[in-house]
């Protein structure tokens, strides 16, 4: 028994052997193959692997930048910032965010509509993404949520900082802030890095233009969390940088003095520094609550706002488009006698209107002015004159003037809402209207109606040029120090007060081009601008100030919207009895002091009737408050003009 | 007869203890510290629960596994049906008395610990078999009727444990069953049509599965299915894995586990924290330390007379040697999660209690290796 058992169990065990010898290769094909797994893990793929493990650690919070703050040439704050109260919520700290959003209601008055938009956006975005519940609660309802907080898991208070203006009168050139749009973010490539829930980019005027420098550098903090998102540590924090402040030439004073001045009109002004083009003044009328756009339009302002006749969004002084008016008549005498066309003596006889092939040219005096020269022609705005002097310059050449003096094209910088405006010729009309110029719309022309289209600003510019006795200038609206050399020229002037400048002193501080052959014709043209404002007869002689200090001279213009009809023109019919709607655009360009011209200003009333009535008394309240503050102006110049 | 009676009276307590593998107690040993260590870090780099406790459970049952080496072979043998069916008692009992947790039913409440029967059972159907084939003559291994008894046998407790459910742990004993009746040497034959049936019956089987067992299957075979949901422990553990490196992120350092980024760390992905942290030369380590374990198991096999032992210890450091693969493959990604604790190193009283009773009557056939066991 026992030997047969024991040669079974040899046997047996050899099998057992030879059997686990096969599963010991297998194990060994196994070690193999987990060893590799990991070579492959460990090894070959340990950079792909710690970057998803740091990706898992870390989370960034980011902090929106305080937005940098614009002055006046006085350094007062004209777009600044103000401490706001805010309430932000991250969703995945709270367990029931339905029952959270129905204690919030009742704390913070919410709208169900706004109720409706925060689950949207929640549902849209990552859990652990805040969002701003509300951007701007009173300090009542802050101190209220406040005592609340222990049962509002998940929310938090914020106090942050947001954009405040203190006054509205600079809305238009200042432009306002809203919320970063989905348009914004395709348009702007700066933004790209720079998104934070809550962050307000600029929309119009210098909040925009300024917009990449003023936004400051994003700050953030990043934390180390764990897999639910809870924040561990803090690892990083990096505050970011508030944006650039920026100064500019404006003057606070005078906006809220303008603004107020053209209250309930539709109406622009721009003043203008003529030596440097500073823009001391741009204010267009009705202005509108820019505070309004910083924390969510509402819609009832929005509609009152855009429903409105005055077009209060519009930015008039550089996008609206007018004809010049009589205004372009300093321009086309000058370009007369520029080319030799006409001497300042020649006359002519104005009966009240001209007739050119069958066609009818009124002036605006049905009786006629008489004989004319040059001088009478712009003292009067006599129309007939300027239709002769046209029709001998031509428009081709008219174009070439008007264009030197900064007509039909931008003058500022980087706004996006300016427009260029249209100088007409006989080219323009070929390539943009496909038919052949006519030479009764060179009449047109010479008076500054027909295709002509030009903004307030150019205007202002133009008188300017022509103040400064010819010489081209840039307008600025940024303070720069840079081009801000006047030593020279307050040196002179503190020597020689009553003596205008020297032109090569001029030449050479400024590097200014002239924009004349002979210096003389812009003398001509600046004595007819004073006898229209200071001598009887004159177009706008009874808004003259008799002070030398204030004197000023100027232009008058009206603008046509709609023709005269032969019969209105037989009936003498007078602008206020017109529709609204049909009234002219009331014009006015002066330069101030007449013995030293220092500033230009343009005015525009749409709508207002003539420029002698509705736009002059405006320009002559401002230049009076604008030459007041000349002093003040000049001591901040002259501070620059040291020598550092 | 007598020869065996006088080789067993004539060993003593000095004998014993001299043929006892210490290259095998030293390597067991240093797997404990280790896993005493991965405890700690999963702690947080304190002594907390996790801890203590499993420093206590391996002090317990180390001693425990001396205490078996040195009970006879011979005893083993004789009470290794008796063995099974305690178990299988014990697993019955889980069915009608048992804890559910998160699930499934597996645990019976014994006061002082909670005991997972299952596991008890990987052991248990080891011995069951050993014991069968070695009495069995080689002639009949391969008749029919000698193979009714060891298919009752192993799919009985199979049956008991995936109703629990527990799919992993029943897959794991079935492995080890069918390793003794290989090594015994059933035809291929029979595992081939087996195997045949088994695909067969598949589908069906599938039908059965759990909502959660089927996506987890799902989610093996492509992890990025649901990153946040099923595939979530597969990517979090290849992330930490391969995050680790060459030489890890340090002690303490695997931000993976200390942020919760991995779950289940304590148990199944205890590998993972410590391949985060120790890197690909400690993964390594940890490897050679397993391998060295089964070969030392082996090698008793080899040198033990009875082919009682053999069996048993081949099969042992088979079963043993799949466990610690399947939940290296599972936390490599290799495999699909099917919930099997790494030996020694995971947490979990009747897995390490099952191990080491394991170990110890493999140590036990070390010391009395050449005493016939009937």
């Amino acid at each position: 028994m026992l030997n047969p058992s024991s040669g079974n169990t040899v046997i047996k065990s050899k099998l057992i052997g030879r059997r686990m010898f096969l599963l010991t290769a297998a194990k060994a094909v196994v070690m193999v193959g987990i060893i590799g797994r990991l070579v492959s893990l460990q090894i070959n793929e340990r950079t792909k692997y710690k970057t998803l493990s740091d990706k898992n650690r870390f989370r960034e919070w980011k902090l929106a930048p305080e937005r940098g703050v614009i002055k006046d040439f006085f350094d007062k704050e004209i777009a600044s910032n103000e401490q706001v109260y805010q309430v932000h919520l991250i969703p995945e700290n709270s367990k029931d965010i339905e029952k959270l959003f129905v204690r919030l209601k009742t704390i913070l008055n919410l709208t169900d509509k706004r109720l409706f938009y925060l689950k949207r956006v929640i549902a849209k975005q990552k859990p652990w993404e805040p969002i701003i519940v509300s951007d701007n609660i009173t300090w009542s309802e802050f101190s209220r949520l406040n005592l609340f907080l222990h049962e509002l898991e998940g929310v938090k208070p914020v106090v942050s900082v947001a954009r405040m203006y203190p006054d509205n009168s600079s809305a238009h050139i200042l432009g306002y802030v809203s919320q970063v749009s989905a348009k914004d973010l395709e348009t702007k490539k700066y933004l790209k890095d720079l998104h934070v829930p809550g962050m307000s980019v600029g929309k119009t005027g210098l909040e925009r233009k300024l917009d990449e420098k003023i936004i400051g550098k994003i700050g953030f903090q990043r934390y180390e969390v764990n897999a639910f998102g809870k924040r561990v540590k803090q690892i990083q924090i990096n505050e970011g940088q508030a944006g650039e402040s920026y100064k500019t030439t404006l003057d606070f004073e005078v906006q809220k003095y303008t603004n107020e001045l053209l209250k309930d009109k539709a109406a622009a002004v721009c003043v203008m520094d003529v030596y440097n083009g500073d823009i001391i003044s741009m204010v267009s009328s009705p202005t509108f609550e820019p505070n309004e756009f910083v924390h969510g339009l509402k819609k009832e302002y929005w509609n009152s706002l855009i429903k409105n006749k005055l077009r209060p969004l519009t930015n008039k002084t550089i996008s609206g488009l007018y004809p010049p008016g009589s205004t372009i008549k300093t321009l086309v005498a000058l370009s007369a006698l520029e080319n030799g066309i006409i001497k300042p003596l020649d006359t002519f006889r104005c009966k009240g209107k001209i007739e050119l092939y069958g066609e009818k040219f009124h002036c605006w005096e049905k009786d006629g002015h008489g004989i004319v020269n040059l001088r009478k022609g712009i003292q009067r705005s006599c129309d007939v004159y300027f239709y002769e002097v046209a029709r001998k310059l031509g428009v081709d050449r008219l174009s070439e003037t008007a264009k030197k003096f900064g007509l039909g094209k931008k003058v500022l910088n980087g706004f996006i809402e300016e427009k260029a405006g249209v100088v007409p010729n006989t080219k323009w009309k070929k390539k943009f209207i496909g038919q052949n110029w006519y030479l009764g719309e060179t009449l047109h022309s010479g008076i500054g109606q027909g295709y002509f289209q030009s903004t307030p600003l150019q205007l202002c510019l133009m008188t300017a040029q022509i103040a400064n006795g010819g010489f081209q200038i840039k307008p600025r609206i940024i303070f720069d120090e840079k081009n801000n050399r006047l030593r020279d020229y307050i040196k002179y002037k503190n020597e020689n007060p009553n003596d205008p400048l020297p032109t090569d002193l001029l030449l050479s501080n400024f590097e200014l081009k002239p924009l004349f052959k002979n210096q003389e014709h812009i003398n001509l043209i600046k004595d007819a601008m004073f006898s229209s404002s200071n001598e009887p007869g004159g177009t706008s002689y009874r808004h003259r100030w008799e002070n030398k200090k204030f004197t000023f001279a100027g232009k008058t213009g009206s603008s046509q919207i709609k023709r005269f009809t032969e019969e209105q023109r037989a009936a003498e019919v007078k602008q206020e009895s017109l529709p609204y709607k049909d009234r002219d655009h009331a014009l006015f360009v002066a330069f101030a002091p007449y013995k030293d011209p220092q500033y230009a200003i343009s005015v525009l009333v749409e709508h207002g009737g003539s420029g002698g009535k509705a736009a002059a008394p405006i320009a002559k309240k401002i230049i009076k408050k604008v030459l007041e503050r000349h002093e003040l102006r000049k001591k901040i110049n002259s501070l620059l003009g040291e020598p550092v | 007869m007598f020869r065996a009676r006088s080789i067993q009276s004539s060993l003593s307590i000095k004998d014993k203890i001299l043929s006892i593998d210490y290259v095998l107690v030293i390597s067991i040993f240093i797997l404990g510290l280790v896993s005493i260590l991965a405890m700690y870090s999963t702690d947080g780099g304190e002594l907390k629960y996790h801890t203590s406790s499993h420093i206590l459970r391996f002090f317990i049952f180390f001693g425990m596994f001396f205490i078996v080496s040195f009970i006879q072979i011979r005893f083993w043998h004789s009470q290794s049906y008796l063995i099974y069916i305690l178990f299988f008692i014990l697993l019955l009992g889980v069915k009608y008395f048992g804890l559910t947790s998160s699930g499934s039913k597996r645990w019976l409440d014994l006061y002082f610990m909670n005991l997972q029967p299952s596991e008890l059972m990987k052991i248990g159907l080891i011995l069951f078999l050993a014991k069968y084939y070695h009495r069995i003559s080689i002639e009949n291994i391969n008749q029919i009727r000698y193979l009714f008894l060891p298919v009752v046998v192993l799919i009985s407790p199979i049956i008991l444990v995936a109703t629990q459910p527990d799919l992993g742990t029943s897959l794991l004993i079935a492995a080890g069953g069918i390793t003794v009746a290989w090594l015994a040497g059933v035809r291929v034959k029979f595992f081939a049509i087996s195997g045949f049936a088994f695909l067969a019956l598949l589908p069906i089987a599938i039908s059965f599965l759990k909502p959660y067992q089927k996506s987890r299957i799902l989610t093996f075979l492509n992890p990025e299915r649901d990153p946040l949901g099923a595939g979530y422990q597969i990517i979090q553990s290849k992330i930490a894995i391969g995050s680790g490196g060459l030489f890890g992120k340090g002690f303490l350092q695997g931000s993976q586990s200390y942020l919760d980024y991995l779950p289940e760390k304590h148990t199944d992905f205890i590998f993972t924290l410590f391949s985060e942290e120790f890197g690909f030369f400690g993964s390594l380590f940890i490897l050679l330390l397993y391998a060295l374990i089964v070969w030392r198991i082996v090698k008793i096999g080899n040198v033990t007379r009875s082919n009682f032992g053999k069996l048993y210890c081949y099969s042992f450091a088979t079963a043993f040697f799949i466990y610690v693969v399947v939940n290296m493959m599972m936390v490599l990604g290799l495999l699909p999660i099917v919930g099997s604790p790494l030996p020694i190193m995971s947490y979990g009283g009747s897995s390490m209690m099952a191990i080491m009773f394991g170990l110890g009557i493999a140590m036990s056939c070390k010391i009395y290796k050449d005493t016939p066991v009937n």
